[in-house]
């Protein structure tokens, strides 16, 4: 805060370390970066990267269980790990502040919004002049009203998108150097998150601090962010201008994630990456990316591999060269005309609501056998409930459902067995969808045994078969869900699905729980199915990018309306609607950057 | 714990809602205490029933409980027709339910007292042990588990939290007669071992009867409260809006009286509810074993020789605490929450 | 979404939450001592009456007699011996606690179970049922009753253990409406299996944990309210020997021969604290299975807040 020009680097890591506190097992590891005034560093990494942790250490902070336990993280000319409580105290939110992932989490339920903002004033005296000024200024700034009532309303009384806007202004309330954001959109529709993107974008370089940005996101952080550090196991793997590690992306764990993250543009064959990142403490001796690298050699398993420079990026990998010039090859996926046959499962007029409340309104959707309608929204418009009516779990609509001719009762109760055998449901969250308490083996022979009473020979014959459906070995049959990584039970998930030999597969957001990498694998494995078995699918998402990768006909949902059908090239090139024509804008896109996909030409 | 899923259904509903005006939000605080008084009403209505009706219908009339196998027949009408009984059932509800209203409650069989001049002042007793060892045990239980939070690990922590275990599970007979062995009797004579109230007096008259007692409530009801207030505190401390604060700079005597505090309050409100619910019932034995002329000593007594009006009156006089206390620490917790208070 | 992946390790470690966790518990400190405390009070009460010296009811000197060799405890407020009477007037009280306990254990999780599940009306009838019960406190239900029937030691059983049901039902209610809405259970009704089986294999089985806890706490709880109304008297009839009533009949010789109180009132405190840390223990296990799984992906996954500086 001094007249004195700032040094051209506003933060520079040096070899941060991160253990946990009590075993000696190290979490984070080698983390060396510098950023610059008005510059953003994105840190991008899958959950259990270490991605949060680091994001933490740079105010100085390590969540209980945790210990910085080596390096340097200096902020304008002094080390912050050599502080004491007390200074650090002071610097933290004066000169360093954090943007959380979940302000609905993060700000006090019980303080008015206006007192949890003068806190973060009164906290730092001499930051800035003038608390109430400050306040309305920087309230302004992330387009909020400053007035009393507004002061006055706890954190509930604000939406997702206000909450996440309030937690930005406090962070800038006082004028810090750094600025330190933890994945800020995660909760938040396209729309909402452009806005608050945007926000971010201007504010930083009005103010010209320096920011990290840590996301899951590739696209997110492609548009905000001039430098990149992709991390994987605790390590930074890649690191360089965000171009550059983009358009030739050169670790393998790099150009995986990029492969797998879905594009609105085309319909390509996602290509995720097999196996998990290994847990803190069970990573392997040399590069930990090894056993999932399709380059790996002999060398890559025995020795860690050292920082180079290639390309302008800092890179740790042993192939670094050799890769450089390998293909980064993406398929194209065939297209699959829509058909002209009478549907399968045909829904005319279908309006349902939750108590008094109207949720759906007027819904028509077909389906025709052995195609997948996708049918996309954001959180609010109805596409879960639509969901829930059409497998029977929700029974408060009318209008009519027609599957395979026949009328559709409201509510599973009320169906026919041999319809509810027919139209399966497998649902979003894999890790509550699994009961706990029961072995895959017992998970999957249950609907056999509900439906077709099947003796346990065959019951053992059908369940083995389609474990290897979902490419899951019969070492699975004994294991609980526990013991499963959240793409391995979404395999089982679908597999309980599939056990019964439906028709109609309905699909409720079954990749948004999990990581990029495990999305796309549990994305091609649903698209495979789909075509070997002759499902009809319903692939219900958030996410448009995902669509072009599964589906022949979209039909996009706004408040409970459809606001538009047709086919995907249709309607993600020619969107006739503003609602599905603002939504495509909003999604952000890897694309662009420009070139960004090299194996195009 | 719960789930995406389970939270994405009720959050699709509300989103799509605008906020709504003020205007046109009925006040939850004030909706919540009609609900709960007309609940109250209704269950205390239920339970004058259950209480009429067991004293009514179990085996034998009341009058043939009162006076045994051995009763003259004459003896048994006579007890009938000053008990009501050879009036309608629904006469005898009605009568005794205006009774209860008007203050008419009958007399005693034992005694031949009025009921309301035998029970008042046991009542005005108990309520002064009740209220003093309610007080003092939650002044003590929330201090004692807000600094054993906050230094969370700490021989404090680790001691208050092993004798909070061994007494929580205490039966209060015992806590009692160990308080007299200590200092009544064996150890110390510092103090009585029963109550003497004189009739015309209460026992603030003479609050060395107090002592004990409340002692032996107090103790019985501290680890409840510290145990609650201690796991409260903690999971505001670990919260993320602590972590939040933290990473603001905010001071940490602060954090602890603005943040964690607040926080932590709402859930222990209802523990002290219970507290005081379970001192209604605790106050039975204590006064037995003091021999302190409350309800709990009275209703015993009335236990003993079927005083049919008096235990009447008791348990409904005790049932109506039960909801009053309820209403009021749903009130109370509700003012400390206002994510319930104020409708988004 | 980080709000879903954080619950992953909460709903992922429920399977070793099941009766393992008695083991575990039994391995902790904690446990272990309770365990301990538990099993000498237990053995006492039940080896008790086979090895008693004399009858629990013969008179053998003057009242109040301070401990000999013959009466190691000295005598009681008639002069019967102490040791004698301790020995057998255990085990009727830890019978009566443990059936009062299963009785309210089996009640009150049917209904807060059914409640939870089946909702709605159903759910509205049983929560009614158990506000107007819980209107009274447990002691004076149970005096109510024996008031009206007289001291039966089933009616007792029966009065404790109705009285905990509707405690039991809140708390297994409130924990069978979470795995009530769980994806797995929705897959089941999927199915359109029937509502009874659903709620016995798929919701059962994940409410152990609960179930164990408050079984503890409610058998901590009968032996204090059946001691209790012993020591009021409302327990055996009298010669019979009652740790609860010697505590009452002995009192007043307190000053002469206290081991006539001291030492059943001891056995009561013990066995009360033995079931209670046990229960204490099998609870942390429970929770502690949460942390510990937590720790092992010490992560963005899990999210552990620290109140470092506080």
């Amino acid at each position: 805060m001094s007249a004195v020009p700032p040094p051209p680097s506003r933060l520079v890591v040096k070899n941060l370390e991160i253990r946990l506190a009590n075993d000696d097992v190290e979490v984070v590891r080698d983390v060396s970066f510098t950023v610059n005034a008005g510059e953003v560093l994105g840190v991008v990494g899958e959950s259990g990267s270490g991605k949060t942790t680091v994001a933490l250490a740079l105010l100085g902070y390590a969540r209980r269980g945790l210990r910085v336990s080596a390096g340097e993280i200096v902020l304008d000319g002094s080390n912050l790990l050599a502080m004491s409580p007390h200074e650090l105290r002071e610097v933290r939110g004066a000169k360093v502040s954090y943007v959380p992932q979940d302000p609905a989490a993060a700000l006090n339920p019980t303080l008015k919004i206006g007192t949890q903002l003068s806190e973060a004033l009164t906290s730092h005296p001499g930051s800035v002049d003038g608390v109430r000024n400050r306040i309305v200024e920087v309230l302004r700034e992330v387009h909020m009203d400053a007035d009393p009532d507004m002061l006055r309303r706890y954190p509930h009384q604000l939406s997702g998108g206000q909450q996440q806007r309030f937690a930005i202004a406090m962070a800038f309330a006082c004028r810090p150097s750094l600025i330190v954001l933890d994945e800020p959109t995660t909760g938040l529709d396209v729309s909402s998150q452009r806005h608050v993107l945007e926000t971010i974008q201007s504010l930083c370089r009005s103010y010209g601090v320096a920011a990290v940005y840590v996301s899951h996101d590739l696209a997110v952080v492609g548009g905000l962010v001039s430098q990149v550090a992709v991390m994987y196991a605790g390590r930074v793997v890649e690191l360089g201008p965000i171009r550059q590690v983009f358009d030739c992306p050169i670790h393998p764990y790099t150009r995986g994630l990029l492969a797998a993250a879905p594009s609105p543009e085309r319909a390509e064959v996602l290509t995720g990456i097999d196996g998990q990142p290994p847990r803190p403490g069970q990573r392997p001796p040399g590069c930990s990316f090894a056993p999932r690298c399709s380059f790996a050699e002999e060398l890559c398993r025995r020795e860690a591999p050292l920082p180079t420079t290639v390309n302008g990026c800092v890179v740790r990998c042993h192939r670094a060269s050799d890769i450089q010039f390998a293909a980064h090859d993406r398929v194209v996926v065939d297209v699959v005309p829509s058909s002209e046959s009478e549907p399968l499962l045909a829904l005319r007029s279908v309006s349902a609501s939750y108590g008094p409340k109207p949720i759906l309104h007027a819904i028509d959707l077909e389906l025709q056998p052995d195609r997948c309608v996708a049918v996309v929204g954001e959180s609010g418009s109805g596409k879960t409930t639509l969901a829930r009516c059409i497998v029977g779990l929700h029974s408060n609509w009318n209008g009519s459902m027609r599957f395979d001719g026949d009328l559709l009762a409201a509510g599973a109760k009320k169906r026919p067995r041999e319809v509810l055998r027919r139209i399966q449901y497998i649902f979003q969250n894999p890790y509550t969808s699994l009961n706990p308490r029961k072995t895959i083996g017992q998970i999957l022979a249950q609907p056999l045994e509900h439906f077709w009473k099947l003796d346990a020979r065959t019951r053992d014959d059908r369940v083995t078969q389609v474990l290897s459906d979902v490419s899951l070995g019969v070492d699975f049959l004994d294991r609980y869900p526990d013991q499963l990584s959240g793409g391995e039970r979404q395999r089982v998930a679908i597999a309980r699905a599939l056990v019964v030999k439906p028709d109609v597969l309905v699909c409720d957001e079954v990749t948004s729980a999990l990581d990029v990498s495990v999305q796309a694998v549990i994305i091609e494995l649903l698209r495979k199915l789909q075509r070997e078995q002759h499902l009809a699918m319903i692939f219900i998402t958030h996410n448009l990018a995902l669509v072009r990768s599964i589906a022949q006909t979209t039909v996009v949902l706004n408040e409970g309306r459809v606001v538009e059908a047709g086919t995907v090239d249709q309607i993600l090139e020619h969107p006739t609607d503003p609602y599905t024509r603002r939504l495509i804008e909003d999604v952000p896109k890897l694309a662009i950057l420009g070139m960004s996909r090299r194996a195009d030409a | 714990m719960s789930t995406a899923t389970s939270q994405k259904l009720p959050s699709e509903a509300e989103d799509a809602a605008p906020v709504s005006p003020p205007w046109r939000v009925r006040h939850p605080l004030l909706s919540l205490m009609a609900r709960r008084s007309l609940a109250g009403v209704a269950t205390l209505f239920i339970v004058s029933i259950i209480i009429f009706l067991a004293t009514e219908v179990l085996p034998g009339n009341a009058a043939y409980a009162v006076l045994g196998h051995t009763a003259s027949p004459a003896h048994l009408r006579l007890l009938e027709r000053q008990l009501g009984l050879e009036k309608g059932i629904f006469a005898q509800y009605g009568s005794w339910l205006g009774g209860l209203f008007s203050g008419h409650l009958g007399t005693s069989l034992a005694s031949g007292q009025g009921v309301w001049s035998l029970v008042k002042p046991q009542l005005i007793n108990s309520a002064q042990l009740v209220v003093i060892a309610g007080v003092i045990g939650t002044i003590f239980g929330v201090a004692a588990g807000a600094v054993a939070a906050l230094y969370k690990d700490s021989w404090f922590d680790h001691v208050t939290s092993v004798v909070a275990l061994t007494v929580t599970a205490l039966p209060e007979f015992v806590v009692a007669i160990g308080l007299i062995v200590l200092f009544a009797t064996l150890a110390f004579h510092l103090l009585p071992a029963v109550s003497i109230v004189p009739a015309g007096t209460y026992a603030w008259n003479n609050p060395k009867v107090l002592v004990l007692p409340v002692s032996t409530l107090v103790i019985v009801i501290i680890p409840y409260t510290l145990r609650m207030m201690r796991a409260s505190m903690i999971e505001a401390l670990e919260s993320d809006y602590v972590e939040m604060a933290q990473l603001k700079g905010v001071k940490p005597w602060r954090i602890v009286l603005f943040h964690a505090l607040p926080n932590s309050i709402a859930p222990t409100i209802q523990v002290i509810g219970l507290n005081f619910l379970y001192l209604a019932g605790g106050i039975v034995i204590v006064e037995n074993v003091f021999n302190y002329p409350g309800i709990g000593q009275g209703l015993i007594n009335a236990v003993s020789n079927r005083d049919i009006p008096v235990i009447q009156f008791i348990v409904i006089v005790l049932a109506a605490f039960y909801v009053f206390v309820n209403i009021l620490t749903d009130v109370i917790a509700l003012l400390a929450t206002p994510r319930r208070r104020i409708a988004r | 979404m980080s709000r879903s992946v954080r619950s992953q390790t909460r709903t992922g470690s429920n399977r070793r939450q099941g009766f393992a966790a008695l083991g575990a518990a039994a391995r902790s400190a904690r446990g272990r001592v309770g365990l301990i405390i538990t099993t000498v009070v237990v053995l006492i009460a039940v080896v008790g009456p086979f090895v008693a010296p004399y009858s629990a009811t013969a008179f053998v000197s003057a009242p109040f007699a301070t401990p000999t060799a013959h009466y190691w405890l000295g005598t009681d407020t008639i002069g019967r011996d102490v040791l004698s009477r301790i020995l057998d007037g255990g085990w009727v009280l830890l019978l009566m606690a443990l059936s009062s306990t299963v009785f309210g254990i089996v009640i009150g999780g049917a209904a807060g179970i059914s409640a939870a599940y089946l909702r709605g009306r159903i759910d509205g009838l049983i929560m009614r049922t158990v506000d107007v019960i819980l209107a009274f406190p447990s002691l004076v239900f149970a005096l109510l009753l024996v008031s009206l029937v007289g001291p039966k030691l089933w009616l007792i059983v029966i009065a404790v253990g109705f009285s905990h049901a509707p405690q039991v039902a809140r708390v297994l209610r409130s924990s069978a409406l979470d795995i009530s809405e769980r994806d797995y259970v929705k897959s089941i009704e999927l199915q359109g299996v029937r509502a009874a089986k659903v709620m016995w294999s798929e919701i059962v089985p994940n409410l152990t944990s609960p179930l164990m806890v408050e079984a503890g706490l409610r058998l901590t709880y009968s032996i204090v309210i059946i001691s209790g109304l012993a020591f009021l008297g409302f327990g055996q009839a009298p010669p019979a020997p009652n740790w609860g009533y010697m505590i009452n009949e002995n009192r007043i010789g307190l000053q002469i021969n206290p081991w006539g109180v001291i030492v059943p009132a001891l056995l009561v405190a013990l066995l009360t604290i033995g079931v209670n840390t046990f229960t204490d223990a099998v609870a942390r296990v429970a929770i502690g299975v949460e942390r510990r799984n937590a720790t092992v992906a010490l992560t963005e996954q899990v999210s552990l807040p620290s109140r470092e500086s506080v």
